[in-house]
C-alpha cells in the first residue's frame, strides 16, 4: 500500500496549472522513422551509507530488491521483458554478471537474458541507453535497466605475488615442487590489495582530483560548504514532503524494513567549517561534508517502446530522448563531463538551456558541481577547451537538483543514473515542465547527458 | 585595520596604483630601485602579506641580493614593528641564480660578494616577520640558498620543479650561506650528497628530505591557463601559510622520521662526525682523483661550520668561495656551462615544417636508442629493421629504457604505455610516405647506406630529410647517390643514446639551411646538446679521437700494461680509461675508423700499428660486446680482469719504448696533445665553427676531462706555448704525428691570442 502512495494528494491540486505550463511548450522531440522510447516507471531501494543496514548483503541481493520493487510497482508480466541490463562499478567477483544473478532471484523469467555494464558513475546511464539502443533498433520492445553498488563489501585481494604462489602451488605435482614453492613465501606476500576510488591511469584519487579542480576554478571552501548544505536541505525537504517517490521499501533479511535514505543530514556552515580537508592536507577545500559518501543501493527502470507501453495500457512517465557520451583528459578534467556533454546534447536535440525545466546533475563533490558551473559560465574555457565561440551558460539554480542530489541522497556508483532519470521525470510531472536534462561525470574523464521529455498527460 | 594599513603604506609609493577590485597590487619594482631594472622581480601586497615575485631564469645573484635588500628595506620602513600579522612570501619561479664572477679579478673581490650575500640572507633568516618561499620551476644555486633562508618553503609538485646546489659542477661552492644552512636543514649526509653531486632534487623528494615543508599539486585548466593559475594557487597557499605562521597556528618545525632522528642523534657524537667527514673525503678523493678542488673545500667548509660554529663557517665559506672562483678548474667548468647553453640553441632558426613523424632505419643499439629519446618527446616514430629478431631486440631496448624510468618513479606505467604507443615497429616501408625525417642507423658500410638511401627516397615525401647516423663515413659520399642532396645531413649520436648528451650534426656543401634547421630542431627536442660541423673524414669528434687512439696502440705496443694506461688516463681526468674505451667502442669499430681515417689523413694519423686491432678482431676480441677485448667481461662480475690471451698479440707487435718520452706524464701528454692538436686543426680547417662547439663536443661526446674545459679552453689555460713545446719534444721522437698545426703555432707565437677572450 505504501508503494501506491506515489503521488501525494496535494500534488493533484496543481495539475491544472501544470497543464498550462505545458501548452506553452514547443515541439516534441519525436524523430521520424525512429521509435519513441518511454520510461514506464522506475524505483530504487533506499540509498544507505555503506556499512549500515545492507552491510551483510551481497550486491545481487540489493539489486534483486530493486527488481522486485519494479515488478511490484509496474505489475509488468515477467514474460514480456525481453532483456535486463544492470550497471555496476566495483564488481563482486562471484557475481560478475550481477544482472543475471539478481534477475534469477527476483522472479523474472529464466528465459530473459541479462548482462552487466560498467562505466564508472554513469554505469546505470549506460545500462539505460543500451536498452534504448536495443529498442530503437527493433531488437527488443521491453527492457529493464538498472544499477547496483554495495560499498559495504569490496573485493580485497591477495597480493599478486601471493596469487602467483597459490596458482603455482595448484599446478605443482610433487611434494618437492610444493616445498620449493612454499620456501619462496615471504611475509610481505600477505599484504592485501585494496581497491581505491582512484584513476588507474593517473593513480590519483577522485577526491584529490576534485580538490585540484576546485582550485583550478578558484572555488572556495565556503562556496562548497554552502552548496553541500543546499543539497542536504533540499533533500530533507523532498524526503519530508514525500517527493522521493521512486524509493521502495526494502525488508532486509534479519533486519528492519528500510524505508528511506539515511545519508541526508543538513548541518550548519559553522559545523562544516570545522572539518579538516580529506584529500589535500592541510590546505585543500574538499572535505567529508562537501563530498558524496560511500553508498549502498540499487535502482531499476522499465523502458519500453511507446506503442508497446500504450498497447499494454501503461501511462508512461517520460520519453528518453537524445543522449550523449563525452570523454576528456582523466587527469585535469576528470569531473568536467557535464560541461562538455550538456551543450552537445542540447544541440543534438535542437534545444537551448532555456528550454530545460528540470536539471538533474550528479553531484560527486560540491567542488565538482561548482567547477562545472564556472566552466559553463566561462567564455575563456569554452573557447580554449571546448572549441566553442561562447560559453555554455549557467543552469538556473532554481531549476537545479531541487530534490537534493548525490551529495545528500547518496551515490551508489552503479545505480545513480536511474535515480537521476526518475527524479527528472518525477520533477517534470510535479513541477510542470516538458524537458529535463540529466548529466553526470564519471571516472576515466568521461561524461554523459540525456534529455528526458515529460510524457503528455 | 590591517587592510587600511597596507593601503596606507602603498600610498607612499606614487608609482603604485591601487586596483581595489582585484584586491592586490603588483607593479614592477623599477621605480623604487634602479638596481633592479634588469631583473624580473615585482612586488605586491595581498591583504597583509607582502609578495615578492622573482621570475628570472639564470639571473645574477647580485641582482637577487639587491632585490631582497630592497624588499627588506621596504618592509622595514613600511611596516611598523608592532604589526604582528605582517609577513612575506617570496615566489620563486624558475630561479637559477648564478654568481657572476667573470668581472672579478681577485679572490678578495669574490669573497666580498659572498659576504654581502651571506649578510642579506641572514637578515632574512632572522626576520621577526615570517618569510615563506613559494617555489615553482628550478630553484638552484642562489635560488635555493634564498629559499633555505626563509622560515618555510612550499613547492609545486611537478617535474619542472627541482631544487639543488649545482655549484660544485661549476667548480665553486654555495657561497651565500648554503654550506651552513643545508646541513642543519636536511642533515649532514644529505647535505653532503646535495652539495657534492650537485644533482637536482624533485619536489616530492625534497619534501621527504625536509628541504621543503609543503607541496602544491599543479592545476589543470580552469578559468585561466593551467600554468598561470597554478602559480596563482601556489601564491594563495603560500599566503595562507604565511598568515598561519604569523598567527603561530603553524609551526615551521617539521616532524622528523625515526631514521632522520637517529641520524641527527648520531651526528651529535664527535667521533661519528669525524668518521663521516673521513668517509666522504675518501670517496671524493677516489672519485675526483684530486683534479677538482671544489668538493674537498665544500667538506672543509661544512666541517668548519659544525665544529667551530657558524661565524667561523660563514667566514670560511666566503673565503673558500673566493679561492675556488679563481681556479682554472672553475673557469673551465663555467666555460662548459656557457658553451652548453650556446649549444642548446638553434642557430638556423625555426624549420619550415616541424618534424612530427620520424622514421628510423635499423633497430640496433643506436637506432633503438634514437627511437627511445624520440618517442618520449611525443614524436611518432617508425622503427624499421630487416629482421624480426633485430626489430624485437630494438623494441625491447626502448621498452626497457622507459620501464627503468617507471622503476625510478620518473614515469608512471600509464605514461610509459602511452609513450611506447608512439613507436611502430615494422619490417617494410609502410607509412614512410608521411615521414618528415628519416634517420638511418644501419651498419657502417657505404654500399649498404647507398642502398637504403635509394630505397627510402623512393617512398618518402619531397620535404622529408634524410639523416645518416654514421660516426665516420663522409656524408657527401653517402649523399652522392641522392636525388636531393640538399635534404641529406649527418646526425652523429653517441652510445648509449639515452645517456650521452651530445649530438654532432654534419652538413655538407649541398645541405640546405632548412634541412640543418630541421635536424637541430629534432636534436633539441630529443634533449641533446648540439654541435654543428662541416663534413669531412671523421667529422670533428671521431677525427679527434682517432690520433689519440693510434697513440694508445703505440703506447700498448711499447709495453705499457692496459691497466696502467687506464689509470694514467683516468688520473688525467678522462672518465673512462683509454684501453677500456677501445673495448667499449668496439675493437672492430675502432679498426674500421682507424683504417678509413688512416687512408684519408695518411701519416699524421699513424703511430700505433693497426695490425694490433686486426689481430684482435680475427681472434674475436671485439671488446665488451663479445665478452673479451683488452679485458674479460662477464655478466654480473664487476671487477675486470685482463685478457691474458692478449699477451701473445702484444708480444708479437712489441716495439721498444723511447725513454725520453715515456714518463707517466709524457704518456698522458702524448695522448692529450695529439687530441688537442687535431681539434685545433679542425677549427683551422673550418670543420668547427667555434671553439666553444669544439669544447662541448670533446667533453660531452668523447669524455675529454671536464676539469680542463675542453681542448680549446685547455690551450688557453695551460698555455699554447707550453703545449707547442711539448708537441715539439714528441715530434723530435716520433715525427710528423706531433707537428703542431698552424693555428696552434700562431697562438703560441702571440701570447695575447686566446680562443676565449
Amino acid at each position: 500500500a505504501t508503494v501506491e502512495l506515489t503521488y501525494p494528494p496535494e500534488c493533484l491540486s496543481v495539475t491544472s496549472k501544470l497543464a498550462t505550463v505545458q501548452t506553452k511548450t514547443k515541439k516534441t522531440l519525436t524523430k521520424p522513422n525512429i521509435r519513441n522510447i518511454v520510461v514506464v516507471d522506475g524505483v530504487r531501494t533506499p540509498f544507505l551509507l555503506s556499512g549500515t543496514s545492507y552491510k551483510d548483503l551481497m550486491p545481487h541481493d540489493v539489486a534483486r530488491a530493486a527488481l522486485t520493487g519494479l515488478l511490484h510497482r509496474t505489475s509488468v508480466p515477467k514474460e514480456v521483458v525481453d532483456y535486463i541490463i544492470f550497471g555496476t562499478v566495483i564488481q563482486e567477483v562471484k557475481t560478475s554478471n550481477v544482472a543475471r544473478e539478481a534477475a534469477l532471484g527476483a522472479g523474472f523469467s529464466d528465459k530473459t537474458p541479462a548482462h552487466t555494464v560498467t562505466m564508472a558513475c554513469i554505469s546505470a546511464n549506460q545500462a539505460m541507453t543500451t536498452g534504448v539502443g536495443l529498442i530503437a533498433s527493433g531488437q527488443c520492445d521491453v527492457v529493464v535497466a538498472g544499477g547496483v553498488e554495495l560499498m559495504s563489501d569490496i573485493p580485497i585481494r591477495h597480493s599478486r605475488k601471493m596469487r602467483k604462489l597459490m596458482l603455482d602451488l595448484n599446478k605443482a605435482k610433487s611434494v618437492g615442487q610444493r616445498l620449493s614453492l612454499i620456501s619462496k613465501f615471504r611475509l610481505n606476500f600477505l599484504a592485501p590489495e585494496l581497491p581505491a576510488v582512484a584513476e588507474f591511469s593517473t593513480s590519483e584519487t577522485m577526491g584529490h582530483s576534485a580538490d585540484r579542480l576546485a582550485a583550478a576554478f578558484a572555488v572556495s571552501r565556503l562556496e562548497q560548504d554552502e552548496y553541500a548544505l543546499r543539497s542536504h536541505s533540499l533533500a530533507k525537504k523532498a524526503q519530508d514532503e514525500g517527493l522521493l517517490s521512486d524509493v521502495v521499501p526494502f525488508k532486509v533479511p534479519g533486519k528492519d524494513t528500510v524505508t528511506k535514505d539515511n545519508g541526508i543530514r543538513p548541518s550548519s556552515l559553522e559545523q562544516m567549517a570545522k572539518l579538516k580537508p580529506a584529500f589535500i592536507r592541510p590546505y585543500g577545500t574538499v572535505t567529508a561534508a562537501n563530498s558524496s559518501f560511500l553508498t549502498d543501493g540499487a535502482s531499476a527502470v522499465l523502458i519500453m517502446a511507446e506503442e508497446k507501453a500504450l498497447a499494454m495500457g501503461y501511462k508512461p512517465k517520460a520519453y528518453l530522448r537524445d543522449f550523449m557520451y563525452v570523454s576528456q583528459d582523466p587527469k585535469d578534467q576528470l569531473l568536467l563531463g557535464p560541461t562538455y556533454a550538456t551543450p552537445k546534447v542540447l544541440e543534438k536535440a535542437g534545444l537551448t538551456m532555456n528550454d530545460i525545466d528540470a536539471f538533474e546533475f550528479h553531484e560527486a563533490f560540491s567542488g565538482q558541481i561548482l567547477a562545472n558551473f564556472k566552466a559553463m559560465d566561462s567564455d575563456w574555457f569554452a573557447q580554449n577547451y571546448m572549441g566553442r565561440k561562447t560559453k555554455v551558460g549557467l543552469p538556473p539554480l532554481e531549476k537545479f537538483n531541487n530534490w537534493g542530489g548525490s551529495l545528500s541522497l547518496g551515490h551508489p556508483f552503479g545505480a545513480t543514473g536511474c535515480r537521476l532519470v526518475m527524479t527528472a521525470a518525477n520533477r517534470l510531472r510535479k513541477e510542470g515542465g516538458q524537458y529535463g536534462l540529466v548529466a553526470a561525470c564519471a571516472a576515466g574523464g568521461q561524461g554523459h547527458a540525456m534529455i528526458v521529455e515529460a510524457y503528455p498527460k | 585595520m590591517v587592510a587600511c594599513r597596507a593601503i596606507g603604506i602603498l600610498g607612499r609609493f606614487s608609482a603604485f596604483r591601487i586596483l581595489r577590485s582585484r584586491g592586490y597590487i603588483c607593479r614592477n619594482f623599477t621605480e623604487s630601485s634602479a638596481l633592479l631594472t634588469r631583473t624580473h622581480i615585482n612586488y605586491g601586497v595581498k591583504g597583509d602579506v607582502a609578495v615578492i615575485r622573482i621570475n628570472s631564469p639564470n639571473s645574477k645573484v647580485s641582482h637577487l641580493i639587491s632585490a631582497i635588500q630592497s624588499s627588506i628595506e621596504i618592509m622595514n620602513k613600511s611596516w611598523p614593528s608592532d604589526s604582528i600579522r605582517s609577513c612575506r612570501t617570496y615566489l620563486i619561479k624558475a630561479q637559477a641564480a648564478l654568481f657572476m664572477l667573470a668581472a672579478c679579478k681577485t679572490p678578495q673581490e669574490v669573497t666580498q660578494i659572498s659576504q654581502e650575500a651571506q649578510r642579506t640572507f641572514e637578515k632574512l633568516e632572522k626576520s621577526t616577520k615570517p618569510v615563506v618561499a613559494a617555489i615553482s620551476g628550478s630553484c638552484l644555486g642562489g635560488g635555493l640558498e634564498l629559499a633555505i633562508s626563509c622560515q618555510y618553503r612550499i613547492a609545486t609538485k611537478d617535474r619542472k620543479t627541482v631544487l639543488g646546489s649545482p655549484e660544485v659542477l661549476l667548480g665553486i661552492l654555495p657561497g651565500a650561506g648554503g654550506t651552513q644552512r643545508l646541513p642543519k636543514m636536511v642533515g649532514v649526509p644529505a647535505a653532503f650528497d646535495m652539495m657534492l653531486t650537485g644533482r637536482n632534487i624533485r619536489a616530492d623528494r625534497a619534501k621527504k628530505m625536509g628541504l621543503v615543508d609543503q607541496l602544491v599539486e599543479p592545476l589543470g585548466p580552469g578559468l585561466k591557463p593551467p600554468e598561470e593559475r597554478t602559480i596563482e594557487y601556489l601564491e594563495e597557499v603560500a599566503i595562507t601559510f604565511a598568515k598561519g605562521l604569523a598567527d603561530k597556528k603553524i609551526s615551521p618545525k617539521r616532524d622528523k622520521g625515526l631514521v632522520e632522528k637517529l641520524t641527527a642523534y648520531a651526528m651529535t657524537v664527535p667521533f661519528v662526525r669525524q668518521q663521516v667527514y673521513k668517509k666522504v673525503e675518501e670517496k671524493v678523493r677516489k672519485q675526483t682523483k684530486g683534479l677538482y678542488p671544489a668538493p674537498l673545500k665544500i667538506i672543509d667548509v661544512v666541517k668548519t661550520g659544525i665544529e667551530q660554529g657558524s661565524d667561523a663557517g660563514y667566514l670560511s665559506e666566503s673565503q673558500k668561495f673566493g679561492e675556488l672562483a679563481m681556479t682554472k678548474e672553475s673557469k673551465a667548468l663555467m666555460g662548459l656551462y656557457h658553451g652548453q647553453v650556446l649549444c642548446k640553441k638553434n642557430k638556423f632558426g625555426a624549420p619550415q615544417k616541424d618534424v612530427k613523424h620520424l622514421a628510423i632505419l635499423g633497430a640496433g643499439l643506436m637506432g633503438a636508442g634514437i627511437a627511445q629519446v624520440s618517442v618520449d618527446k611525443g614524436l611518432k616514430t617508425i622503427l624499421k629493421d630487416a629482421t624480426l629478431t633485430g626489430l624485437g631486440r630494438g623494441q625491447q631496448q626502448v621498452f626497457k629504457g622507459l620501464n627503468d624510468k617507471v622503476k625510478k618513479k620518473a614515469l608512471t606505467s600509464f605514461e610509459r604505455d602511452s609513450i611506447f604507443s608512439n613507436l611502430t615497429g615494422q619490417l617494410d616501408y609502410q607509412g614512410f610516405e608521411k615521414a618528415d625525417m628519416v634517420i638511418e642507423a644501419v651498419f657502417e658500410d657505404l654500399s649498404l647506406k647507398h642502398r637504403v638511401l635509394k630505397e627510402v627516397e623512393a617512398v618518402i615525401p619531397d620535404h622529408c630529410v634524410f639523416a645518416s647516423n654514421t660516426s665516420a663515413l663522409p656524408i657527401s659520399e653517402i649523399a652522392a647517390v641522392s636525388k636531393r642532396p640538399e635534404k641529406v645531413i649527418g646526425m652523429h649520436y653517441f652510445s648509449p643514446v639515452d645517456k650521452m648528451q651530445l649530438l654532432e650534426i654534419i652538413t655538407t656543401e649541398k645541405t640546405s639551411k632548412d634541412t640543418s634547421a630541421s635536424a637541430v630542431a629534432v636534436g633539441l627536442k630529443q634533449g641533446k646538446v648540439i654541435i654543428v660541423v662541416k663534413d669531412g673524414p671523421g667529422f670533428y669528434t671521431t677525427r679527434c679521437l682517432a690520433p689519440m687512439m693510434s697513440e694508445v696502440i703505440r703506447i700498448l705496443q711499447e709495453g705499457v700494461d692496459p691497466k696502467k694506461l687506464d689509470s694514467l688516463t683516468t688520473s688525467f681526468g678522462f672518465p673512462v680509461g683509454a684501453a677500456t674505451l677501445v673495448d667499449e667502442v668496439g675493437v672492430d669499430v675502432a679498426k674500421h675508423v682507424a683504417e678509413d681515417l688512416g687512408k684519408a689523413f695518411g701519416e699524421r694519423f699513424g703511430g700505433g700499428n693497426p695490425e694490433l686491432l686486426t689481430q684482435m678482431v680475427s681472434k674475436g676480441f671485439l671488446g665488451r660486446k663479445s665478452g673479451k677485448g683488452f679485458y674479460i667481461y662477464q655478466e654480473g662480475v664487476k671487477s675486470k680482469n685482463l685478457n691474458s690471451d692478449m699477451d701473445s698479440i702484444l708480444a708479437s707487435l712489441k716495439i721498444p719504448p723511447k725513454s725520453e718520452v715515456s714518463s707517466d706524464e709524457d704518456i698522458q701528454f702524448r695522448l692529450v696533445t695529439r687530441f688537442v692538436n687535431e681539434a685545433v686543426m679542425c677549427l683551422q680547417e673550418g670543420i668547427l665553427a667555434t671553439p666553444a662547439e669544439g669544447d662541448i663536443g670533446a667533453v660531452f661526446g668523447l669524455g675529454f676531462p671536464p676539469c680542463l674545459g675542453g681542448p680549446f679552453r685547455f690551450v688557453d689555460l695551460y698555455g699554447a706555448q707550453k703545449l707547442v713545446d711539448r708537441l715539439k719534444k714528441y715530434e723530435a721522437a716520433y715525427g710528423k704525428q706531433f707537428t703542431p698545426c698552424q693555428l696552434l703555432a700562431d697562438h703560441a707565437n702571440s701570447p695575447n691570442k686566446k680562443f676565449y677572450q
